[in-house]
């Protein structure tokens, strides 16, 4: 039974356009255009209890405007969207007691109070149990090392501590769903894999749903199971990392440390990509000739020290997705 | 089981406005300066009645002491009336950041309300109390006629407050439309100075505005507490003078949770 329903999704907005230049502004004034923007164009897509699905795609794709239909925010023109059975913008107030939100760049904590008194204030808003509270306090102060965070103010707080505290905001009353648009943008290296690491963590172990729109291919590599890619409001892709990558990646890499340095003999299916040194970098089609094949000729005919097979970053996929599907 | 959830549902709002109040609490530079303005306001406002009370030889329907007394509770109160929107709800809905208000279990009017409760409070509580101090024993203010006119008072300066809090929260709905909220907000700050009594008290008006200016809402928010206070207006009229207030309040709270459902069907959340 799946706890998310999308089917069908539209919603197009509106936008007033304007002419350049002081006499545009006039025109404007008398006569707006408006040209429409079809950020959602039907959109379908199932989700089961307990997954950790990534989504992506360009600015302006229709990432948000999901999440923002799915949190209740947004009215869809078109379209059926469920939740747990219920529909989010009629049953709004019911619907987002199972939800917890981090939207990326903002901050749900109050500005000007310690950590701790938006914690109590969520506590109070949300009616989460004083038991149940105390409980997930504790562990997230644990896990997510906020201890020293608490009494500061938010607007003292780093990026990295506040969208920790932030994301243990979103917790603190056990949802059901958990929605990230673009958590970790802005972080830097350190707190990102921190960050990815509760949200694995947090996945696993209470069996919380997690959508995650991002643009980091990091982030998606690093925890979720399954990747829908969204481009102009259509759905292109939705399934697991690993097929996506069968499906788009051609061409793979052998990098090799040879003994000695020198031309090394390469397979004629395959091709030598670039020299450095001992290393060489072979890129192959693994249609045309599989990995094994091609260790098993590489090392009968040349001396090789190290080796291994290197797929194409996860951007150059997703990239290579986005243009295919412009083209076609 | 029902009572229950409701007593739950008013922690949530009680928590909203103590939060707000405390973070409020903060902004203690910017009471000290309100402070010291309003003072000096209050002593340019004193000297124009007195000049005008010492160059008439009518009778006027105030003395010249109660308009003296009138005039500080004023400043007292000042930060009380709905002259602004909630800057941090403005700040919310121009950063986008307002998607976090509307993923709430709670209902947003009454959330906001209490939000605006503290907005209308904590500001006038820090500058109110140093003022009147200051009024009674440095410019001779009056204390209340009676001790049955200072608790008409106090009940009516509380609807008052509840009342200042209903328009603001109407205001801040607006912001769903305009964004900026500064034009409607200008416009109801011009009716709130001049029909409230904050600029001159409603009784020196001209006998044919008295109808107008007493059906409007706007007297609720000063008038009709300081004459309370003053016994201008008997304590045994309270009845009808709070019901007024009441009137009005249900009136925007009305108004403004018509006015959110309708924004929240067509607001685009900015950003993404």
């Amino acid at each position: 039974m799946p706890q998310i329903i999308v089917e069908n999704l539209v919603k197009h907005f509106r936008v007033s356009q304007r002419d350049t230049g002081v006499l545009g502004a006039l025109r404007g004034l008398a006569h707006r255009r408006y040209e429409t923007v079809k950020a959602l164009d039907g959109v379908t897509f199932e989700i089961g209890p307990g997954e950790l699905l990534g989504y992506v795609g360009p600015n302006g794709a229709g990432k948000s405007t999901t999440v923002k239909v799915m949190s209740g925010i947004l009215v869809p023109d078109y379209g059926r969207c469920e939740i747990l059975g219920l529909v989010p913008w009629k049953d709004r107030s019911r619907h987002v007691r199972h939800l917890g939100v981090v939207f990326g760049q903002r901050t749900q904590l109050w500005w000007d109070l310690p950590v701790i008194e938006s914690f109590d204030l969520l506590r109070d808003i949300y009616r989460v149990p004083r038991h149940e509270y105390v409980k997930n306090l504790d562990e997230f102060v644990a896990v997510m090392d906020i201890e020293s965070c608490l009494d500061t103010p938010v607007r003292q707080l780093s990026l990295g501590q506040r969208m920790r505290c932030d994301l243990a905001g979103a917790l603190l009353h056990s949802p059901k769903l958990l929605f990230l648009d673009e958590p970790t943008i802005g972080m830097d290296a350190v707190s990102k894999v921190a960050f990815r690491q509760f949200i694995k963590r947090f996945n696993r172990e209470r069996e919380t749903t997690v959508i995650l729109t991002t643009h980091d291919m990091n982030d998606i590599e690093a925890i979720c199971d399954r990747l829908m890619i969204i481009n102009s409001g259509k759905l292109l892709y939705d399934g697991g990392l690993d097929a996506l990558r069968q499906q788009m990646s051609f061409e793979r890499s052998l990098v090799v440390e040879m003994t000695d340095a020198g031309s090394p003999q390469v397979h004629p299916a395959a091709q030598l990509a670039m020299m450095n040194g001992r290393r060489v970098h072979i890129r192959f089609d693994p249609k045309q000739i599989s990995a094994a094949a091609l260790i098993s000729d590489f090392t009968a005919h040349n001396d090789v020290d190290d080796l291994f097979v290197e797929d194409p970053p996860i951007e150059e996929i997703i990239a290579r997705f986005y243009e295919g599907n412009d083209v076609g | 089981m029902l009572a229950s959830t409701k007593v739950m549902t008013l922690v949530s709002y009680w928590a909203v406005i103590s939060a707000r109040f405390r973070s409020l609490l903060q902004y203690r530079s910017a009471a000290l300066a309100g402070l010291v303005t309003q003072i000096v306001w209050g002593i340019i406002r004193v000297m124009i009645f007195q000049a005008f009370y010492s160059s008439t030889t009518t009778e006027q329907p105030m003395s010249g002491r109660e308009v003296e007394t009138y005039i500080w509770l004023g400043q007292a109160f000042l930060a009380a009336l709905p002259w602004n929107i909630d800057t941090d709800l403005r700040s919310l809905i121009r950063s986008g950041g307002i998607g976090y208000e509307l993923v709430r279990p709670v209902d947003l009017h009454t959330y906001w309300m209490s939000r605006a409760l503290a907005w209308r409070t904590a500001p006038m509580l820090m500058r109110s109390i140093p003022l009147l101090v200051f009024a009674f024993m440095v410019m001779g203010m009056a204390p209340p006629a009676t001790v049955a006119a200072g608790a008409a008072f106090m009940i009516s300066m509380c609807a008052a407050i509840v009342l200042s809090s209903a328009i603001t929260t109407f205001l801040n709905v607006t912001m769903l439309w305009t964004i900026a909220g500064d034009g409607i907000t200008q416009l109801t700050f011009g009716l709130v100075l001049i029909f409230s009594g904050m600029l001159v008290p409603l009784p020196l008006f001209p006998d044919w505005s008295q109808p107008l200016i007493n059906a409007m809402p706007f007297r609720g928010l000063v008038d009709t507490p300081y004459r309370l206070y003053l016994g201008h207006i008997p304590a045994s009229d309270l009845p009808q003078h709070l019901a007024h207030q009441l009137f009005w309040i249900l009136a925007f709270v009305v108004a403004g949770r018509i006015a959110l459902s309708r924004a929240l069907r067509r607001v685009v959340v900015q950003g993404g």
